[in-house]
């Protein structure tokens, strides 16, 4: 046989082999890879209410998210839920382009008794993505949690540190209906005047530039909800 | 154990080790070794894609045209890397989100392919195999020591336990490149003093 004729099969067995290995793993781990993402979203919206999932079984923030969580779709122009639109149908151009939103209810005993919505936006190195829950005063923040970044670990990365996210508490982000200037300061938040502190969290030293993206990304997804919790509230 | 196979293994330790030696694969010992357990993951994604390439490198060492060798290798090597990536992803999922994009990246580590052309061509699959996981390990021994250093001078932890006092301010440099820049080079200078290596 000539080389060159060699050299071909050869190239095109190996070719074969590998591609046939690798769609086999793919199709093989795919359930158990989407089952983690799931997971991981909803473990993290549940983090966003506020409840701890500290050493919480898959099993059990499962459980809870089932229980007391609901999600629907909000129109951006209106701010009118979407009757029967689903989470997961949602379009990644809807998703990104943010014309339909995606919103979470927390009921207890049957009452709604938190919102939340996912966030995200542009820190230093990459986007930032995570969850803010309001209360039903519709002000002020039951939670927050950032899920996926890409951000310096040990100083943009602390973002998902408990320290940082649980300043977010009480926070207020509207008021009377319209989105306040949420800001991400230097120094301590708490000797800022009362009118200011209680919409400003401390930001993360040699992480400014994060931090500026984290108050970027809360007034604007902030503001674009705000349509849907103003028609709620006038009903 | 054999005095040649002990050789193959434990050289890549010491004497001839892929980092402090050879000064290969720095990217992902400066990337991945914030704290310990992404390096020990690493670790052992990188030792298995290094052994398994080399065995099959090995395989084929005498049926490979010689026109295309490297793209075979590397088809080889990635298709490794790859399987790694998405066996993380299902059973790893936490820890796969920290090491990111760096488990993909393998490929592209020099210690995978440098094996593959250096060792794996020249010699037959078992002494291929035992090259493969000194050199898998060699590399991940040097990442676990920084990996070390830098969890427990920027976080007070090692392993995610606590070994320093609550009172312990982290120290934001071990946890940034530069210093894993300098812990390495240290980690480099002290190798290298105690096997009197010279560069030639």
């Amino acid at each position: 046989m000539r080389e060159d004729t060699r050299t071909i099969i050869f190239a095109a067995t190996v070719c074969v082999a590998c591609s046939l290995l690798l769609s086999g793993t793919a199709a093989l781990l795919k359930e158990r890879q989407d089952a983690n993402k799931a997971f991981d979203v909803q473990r993290n919206i549940v983090k966003a209410f506020g409840v701890s999932i500290d050493g919480a079984t898959r099993e059990s923030i499962q459980q809870t998210f089932e229980k007391q969580i609901a999600e629907m779709v909000v129109d951006a122009t209106t701010g009118m839920v979407i009757d029967g639109a689903k989470v997961d149908e949602l379009t990644s151009e809807e998703l990104a382009g943010k014309t339909k939103l995606p919103l979470y209810t927390w009921s207890d005993d049957g009452k709604v008794t938190k919102y939340a919505f996912p966030v995200s936006g542009k820190g230093l190195w990459s986007m930032l993505y995570g969850y803010l829950s309001l209360n039903t005063d519709l002000e002020t923040v039951a939670g927050i949690s950032f899920y996926k970044h890409g951000e310096t670990p040990g100083l943009g990365a602390e973002i998902e540190k408990d320290w940082f996210q649980s300043q977010f508490k009480g926070k207020q982000i509207y008021q009377d209906g319209k989105p306040l200037e949420f800001a991400v300061t230097k120094g301590s938040a708490d000797k800022l005047p009362d009118e200011q502190k209680i919409r400003t969290v401390d930001g993360i030293s040699g992480a400014t530039l994060t931090g500026n993206g984290v108050e970027k990304l809360i007034n604007s997804d902030a503001a674009l909800y705000s349509k849907y919790f103003n028609n709620i509230k006038g009903n | 154990m054999a005095s040649a196979a002990k050789k193959l293994l434990m050289d890549p330790f010491s004497d001839n080790n892929p980092i402090t030696v050879q000064v290969l694969g720095i990217c992902s010992a400066l990337a991945v070794t914030v704290k310990v357990d992404t390096a020990v993951v690493m670790t052992l994604a990188l030792t298995a894609v290094v052994t398994l390439s080399n065995v099959v490198i090995s395989l084929l060492r005498n049926v490979i045209p010689s026109g295309i060798r490297m793209i075979v290798e590397m088809a080889v090597i990635a298709t490794l890397v790859i399987i790694a990536d998405q066996l993380l992803q299902a059973f790893l999922f936490d820890i796969s989100k920290q090491l990111s994009v760096f488990v993909g990246l393998i490929i592209t580590n020099c210690i995978v392919m440098g094996r593959a052309e250096a060792f794996a061509l020249q010699n037959p699959p078992k002494a291929s195999l035992l090259d493969g996981l000194g050199n898998g390990l060699g590399y991940g021994f040097v990442l676990i020591a920084v990996a070390s250093i830098r969890e427990i001078l920027g976080f007070g932890k090692w392993f995610s336990f606590q070994v320093l006092p609550d009172s312990y301010m982290g120290n934001g440099l071990a946890l940034l490149a530069p210093g894993a820049f300098i812990i390495l080079g240290l980690l480099i200078w002290a190798q290298r003093t105690i096997t009197k290596k010279v560069e030639e």
